[in-house]
């Protein structure tokens, strides 16, 4: 029933254009049964002298009788070009407003699930494994619009046929109609049969193409190792063998089809001949005529292959409803609460106070244990630990990634989990440990082709992000497509675009985490002393390994485990045993070997 | 990569690609033959059945008589069990050929990138490569199997028709016959639209694929720059362009289809109307003219298969120029002919003698590019053993420098002798074979840790593994995995942090044994404990053989036997620690600026200008 509905859901728009392609088809299908007994017609009782009966008759009279038309035989054909254009118009309506439906169905699923994966939680977004995912929004979308768009018109044009030419047949000879449809079922059982039977084996195919081609992803990204190592003989070994066991399970599918195609082709061809030699049986004894028996064998030739279609169609449909499901249950992951138009909206100026918050992944598993404390606008707050100690857990309950239950965290007093996401995020930046370019121009990724961002204001961001003069010695400069087909950017580039990238929304709190890692110390000093020039007022809160990146923020933290063991000033965090002044030492006995050379 | 198609549309068949393409038949002569022969005879079969009814209407029903049907039913089953074994045939064949060629291509095309040189890399992104060897080749070889099928197909039927159709009546079949060339016009006009379209289609899809993966991968960049909305509208745009290209495509098919029909219907008229007069005259039987008419309904199968094989052959050359560009891509370093004729033919798998590891550069210049000089005039000299640092700013050369050591490239001018032979007149596997290379991003393969440590000795023992493991302090870790060193890493090496994965890294080149050592900024970003490890594990490793560091960190640098500073791809000052410290330079300049605290000196004002640029 649900899955009903979404199916409903993915027409919405476009029901006028899908019924509109079906019904054109019917009416398509109807005139081309029309066209085709109207050359039985012909046959019969034009050029042969069997007397026409009902319709027939009154459209010979139509056209001046008999007589008339024997001795002006392109008449006839001028009819019968005249029906099997009126037949074109109409298949060529059906297959467009077909195409219009099914493209905008197609649409509808694209942008719904892209919609939803845009506003998903963040705990979805982190949890969900890109390959699956990316599957369900491509070959189950297009199983789905298959099904919908193509497959299910098949089916009814089938059932149309059908009925419609067994409705004719019948008036005109019933053994002959029997004899017309003695081999029906057998075709669409095996088609049905075999189609379930073959799709496993494409599921080995696939399999096996995909173990080779990770083993030629591996060696191309991997290509330095297997140089260095000279281990390209074990490569090409590793390639060949999968590359033949990919070829060996795509030979077990062609002599399948094969054997499919041969064998079914022959019982469709028996068919044919069941109907002819049945004919000649009945016309030989004078039942029915030679026209009829055209219109017979033209018609069972015309069933034939949307029949055999037709158990595909059923053999598939099963995978359909499977996929269907698999998109189904994107669709109804969490939707992040509080983006809409609720929540606060008030003037953010940069206080920020942690009480009591812990914070749980997982039941009973705490990463965040107690955490308080609390800076002012314009102050600067630094925080060491581990990896695995919890830093960016916390940064990301500040921007509202996470949702906190245990304590209060607020924002110039106001409690954090009131205030509007959208709102909170454009007003506290936050630069992530792994930042994501999309693969747009260095500019688009900088300013979102926003109207109002102008080209000083992203110059003056990469100059504060010192990436500037980096981003101008490109060839293309700030047009420069980043990723596979443009310029493949250093760790260090990556991570200063993204950090211009948040400076461009003016927050009024600015988040690092671990964002000066890949960049070299000098670097790293410029782009502080940037920041504090430029964003003297703005609240900074820093994530580091580097002693000299916290060295002069206002606050340190210290957190071990999930817990601030430690807080306080570079000067007063040296003066006690911790983990702060060992970490200290070690870096610092850089510094006294720099003074012992001296 | 997809070609821009509105190129391809205007291009005409390059034959010299086609003719390489089918040189790749060659092996496979037999199947060939047996597809030509079947589809010969599968079009004979598929323009005899309509004689069927034609020979039951003039003969058994005219004449009113059921004699000799049992001959024609035997006749008539005989030719359909025929006909399916042909179809049968071709499709094994076809089918067959096309994924034996396929491999084949394949195959050499995966040979071939494992010899080309760094620089071809450099030229071509990885993702192209890629396609090359898969889709690219898939298509190229669908076309030349199935296109025989189908053209074998297309011109034996509109023979066999005709033929046909001339011994039952010149004058009717002359009528009948004017349609084709209409036919065939209007194919090839709609075919290449047809393809065109779908072909955009296809492009805009794999934009679709690529912006779906964006959008999953980025979802937290875009939520946490708020930038969901504008996203949505930009993906709404891309299937937008999606629908507008597939609908074009259907409605150029959908146009096309009725079109070709309604021309088969008006050669039908043809026929009824020439026919019908001549069976009045008693010229022609009834039968003759149901013959001509079901001959004249299948007449555009053939020639709109003709059509759409001229359109994919247009359509998929491209693939195969691509493909070809690869497999006869130039192998910049190689061994040269003196060489192979010395030592042999000497391939990755055939064991090497050791190299003592003394290098010495004599006037090494280097470009990567024309006129871009990376090293001018360069000269060094390391002994067997020996440690030599490199420091300097991102782009000075340091790289450049190793991967010239590596004879990943080779200098444009000088030369690099390695134990005082110019080693080009030294087997590139020597070289290769003696090195040990880490990069500043570790790579492991999918598999366990114990197939990625032994990855460049395959007949290591699992006690040398675990020894090189322990020596580099990563034993203890990967014990702590449920399957110890049969931990499977899976693709692209989640589950394990960048720092371990360095540490394993370090370990499968110990167990290569190599006597040259590179380490190319190997230790990152890591935390300052992790930190620690890797480097007392390099500091192990380093010991005794001659080595190439490069890095930021002093405490790596430091005890290197000699220390480059390089700037601009020279060496601007050279020597110990203590003595570079005592020379107050550049050097001196970079390590105590680095940990003085900076907010006394230069607070507000603009840093010092260092020239760093990535
Ligand atoms: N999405 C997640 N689901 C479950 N556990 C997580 C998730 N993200 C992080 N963790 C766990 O929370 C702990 C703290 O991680 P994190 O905040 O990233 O630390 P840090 O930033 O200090 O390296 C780690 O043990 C990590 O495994
Ligand atoms: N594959 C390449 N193709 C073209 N130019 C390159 C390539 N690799 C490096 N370069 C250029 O050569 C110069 C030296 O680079 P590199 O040796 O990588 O320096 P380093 O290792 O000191 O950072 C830089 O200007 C860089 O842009
Ligand atoms: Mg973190």
């Amino acid at each position: 029933m649900k899955k009903y509905r979404l199916l409903k859901q993915f027409l919405r728009g476009n029901k006028a254009a899908y019924i509109a392609g079906i019904v054109f088809m019917i009416i398509a299908q109807l005139l081309s049964l029309v066209n085709t007994f109207i050359i039985g017609v012909v046959i019969d009782s034009v050029i042969g002298d069997i007397l026409p009966e009902g319709i027939a008759y009154k459209g010979l009279q139509l056209l001046g009788g008999k007589e008339h038309l024997m001795h002006n035989l392109w008449i006839c054909g001028l009819v019968l070009v005249f029906f099997s254009a009126f037949e074109g118009v109409f298949m060529f309506l059906s297959r467009k407003y077909s195409a219009i439906a099914g493209e905008g169905i197609a649409k509808n699923i694209r942008m719904d699930l892209y919609e939803h994966l845009q506003n998903s939680t963040y705990l979805y977004n982190t949890s969900i494994k890109t390959g699956d995912i990316m599957q369900r929004c491509t070959s189950d979308l297009e199983t789905v619009r298959n099904f919908l768009a193509t497959q299910f018109q098949d089916l009814i044009k089938c059932i149309v046929l059908i009925v419609a030419s067994v409705s004719v047949m019948q008036k005109v000879n019933t053994d002959l109609t029997l004899a017309g449809f003695s081999l029906m079922p057998i075709i669409v059982l095996g088609a049905f049969f075999f189609f379930r039977y073959v799709s496993k084996k494409f599921l080995l195919a696939d399999e096996a193409e995909g173990v080779m081609s990770t083993v030629i992803e591996e060696n191309l990204s991997g290509m330095r190792i297997v140089r260095s190592c000279a281990t390209q003989s074990r490569e090409i070994e590793k390639f060949i063998a999968s590359s033949l066991d990919y070829r060996n399970k795509d030979l077990k599918i062609t002599v399948a089809f094969a054997w499919y195609w041969g064998l079914s082709d022959a019982i469709c061809q028996l068919q044919i001949g069941v109907v002819l030699v049945t004919g000649i049986i009945l016309a030989v004894k004078g039942e029915i005529t030679v026209g009829m028996l055209t219109v017979f064998m033209t018609y069972v030739h015309n069933l034939i292959w949307p029949i055999r279609g037709m158990g595909r169609v059923l053999g598939d449909m099963g995978k359909a409803s499977v996929s269907l499901g698999r998109i189904q249950e994107v669709l109804e992951a969490p939707r992040e609460p509080g983006r809409d138009d609720t929540g606060l909206t008030p003037k953010i100026e940069g206080n920020i106070s942690f009480e009591n918050v812990s914070y749980e992944y997982t039941d009973g598993n705490e990463v965040l244990k107690d955490i308080s404390f609390s800076i002012g606008k314009g102050e600067t707050l630094a925080i060491l630990g581990k990896t695995g100690s919890g830093k960016s857990t916390l940064l990301h309950l500040l921007v509202g990634l996470l949702p906190y239950e245990k304590g209060s965290i607020k924002v110039d007093g106001i409690e954090l989990g009131e205030i509007n996401k959208r709102h909170l995020r454009k007003n506290i930046g936050i630069v992530l440990q792994e930042p994501f370019l999309f693969s747009k121009t260095i500019k688009e990724n900088i300013s979102d082709n926003n109207p109002d961002i102008t080209d000083a204001d992203i110059e003056k961001a990469t100059s504060i992000a010192s990436v500037d003069r980096a981003i101008r010695n490109f060839e293309k400069g700030y047009d420069t497509m980043v990723g596979e087909k443009g310029v493949t950017l250093s760790g260090g580039q990556r991570q200063r675009v993204a950090i211009a990238r948040t400076l461009i929304g003016n927050c009024k709190v600015l988040i690092f985490d671990d964002s000066l890692s890949a960049v070299d110390m000098q670097t790293d000093k410029e782009i502080r002393n940037a920041l504090r020039k430029h964003c003297a007022d703005t609240t900074t809160i820093l994530i580091s390994h580097r002693i000299n990146t916290l060295r002069q923020a206002d606050l340190i933290l210290v957190m071990e485990d999930g817990r601030i063991t430690d807080r306080g000033t570079h000067d007063e965090l040296i003066q006690r045993e911790g983990l702060y002044k060992q970490v200290y030492d070690m870096q610092s006995c850089v510094l006294d070997m720099a003074k012992a050379g001296e | 990569m997809e070609e821009d198609n509105r190129e391809i549309f205007n291009k005409n068949i390059d034959l010299k690609m086609w003719k390489k393409a089918i040189k790749y038949l060659a092996k496979y002569m037999n199947h060939v033959i047996g597809i030509v022969i079947a589809m010969i005879i599968n079009a004979a079969t598929d323009a005899a059945l309509p004689l069927f009814t034609e020979y039951a209407i003039d003969n058994f029903i005219a004449y009113k008589t059921t004699e000799g049907l049992g001959l024609f039913i035997i006749l008539y089953v005989l030719l359909l069990i025929l006909k399916g074994m042909t179809i049968y045939t071709f499709i094994y064949l076809a089918d067959k050929l096309w994924h034996l060629v396929s491999h084949d291509i394949r195959v050499d095309g995966f040979k071939k990138l494992q010899e080309l040189s760094f620089s071809y890399y450099d030229r071509n992104a990885t993702g192209s490569l890629f396609t090359r060897v898969t889709s690219d080749v898939g298509r190229l070889t669908g076309i030349i199997s199935w296109g025989l099928v189908d053209m074998i197909w297309a011109i034996s039927m509109i023979i066999m028709m005709t033929v046909y159709m001339f011994m039952k009546n010149v004058k009717i079949t002359l009528v009948v016959l004017t349609v084709i060339p209409i036919l065939a016009v209007i194919s090839v006009f709609f075919q290449k639209r047809i393809l065109f379209y779908s072909r955009e289609a296809r492009r805009y899809n794999s934009i679709i694929t690529g912006a779906f993966s964006e959008g999953i991968q980025g979802a937290t960049t875009s939520k946490t720059l708020v930038r969901e909305e504008s996203h949505i509208s930009d993906f709404e745009k891309k299937t937008d362009d999606m629908r507008t290209a597939s609908i074009k495509t259907a409605v150029y098919s959908g146009l096309f289809f009725p079109i070709v029909s309604v021309l088969g219907i008006i050669g039908t008229s043809l026929a009824i109307w020439q026919g019908g007069v001549m069976i009045l005259g008693e010229v022609i039987t009834v039968g003759t003219l149901t013959l001509f008419i079901s001959y004249t309904l299948q007449f555009f199968h053939p020639v709109n298969d003709m059509a759409r094989i001229f359109a994919r052959f247009q359509f998929s050359q491209a693939a195969g120029e691509r493909i070809m560009a690869l497999l006869e891509a130039d192998i910049d370093i190689k061994d040269s002919d003196e060489v192979i004729e010395k030592y042999g033919n000497i391939t990755s798998d055939m064991p090497v003698p050791k190299l003592k590891g003394s290098i010495r550069f004599e006037n090494v210049s280097f470009r990567y590019k024309e006129g871009e000089k990376v090293l001018d005039t360069f000269n060094l000299s390391v002994e067997p053993g020996q440690c030599i640092a490199l420091v300097g700013e991102t782009g000075s050369g340091k790289t450049t420098i190793v991967n010239l050591t590596c004879r990943f490239y080779e200098p444009t001018e000088g030369t690099i002798y390695i134990d005082g032979q110019d080693y080009k007149t030294i087997p590139l596997m020597y070289i290769h074979k003696n090195l040990g290379y880490m990069l500043q991003a570790p790579h492991l393969f999918s598999g366990t840790i114990m197939d990625n440590i032994r990855y460049g000795r395959e007949d290591a023992t699992e006690e040398e593994v675990i020894n090189a493991a322990k020596m580099v302090e990563a034993h203890d870790f990967i014990m702590k995995f449920e399957n110890g060193y049969n931990h499977v890493i899976s693709k692209g090496g989640g589950g394990i942090s960048t720092g371990q994965k360095q540490l394993i890294c370090i370990a499968r080149a110990i167990v290569n044994d190599p006597c040259i050592f590179v380490l190319d900024e190997a230790t990152s970003s890591v935390d300052t404990q992790t930190e620690k490890a890797v480097q007392r594990a390099i500091s192990k490793v380093l010991h005794n053989r001659t080595s190439f560091v490069v890095a930021h960190r002093l405490s790596t640098i430091r005890e290197a036997d000699r220390i480059l500073v390089i700037d601009k791809g020279k060496v601007i000052e050279q020597g110990s620690h203590e003595e570079l410290m005592k020379l107050k330079g550049h050097y001196h300049n970079l390590y105590t600026s680095q940990f003085i605290d900076d907010s006394n000196k230069d607070l507000f004002g603009t840093p010092e200008p260092l020239p760093v640029e990535d």
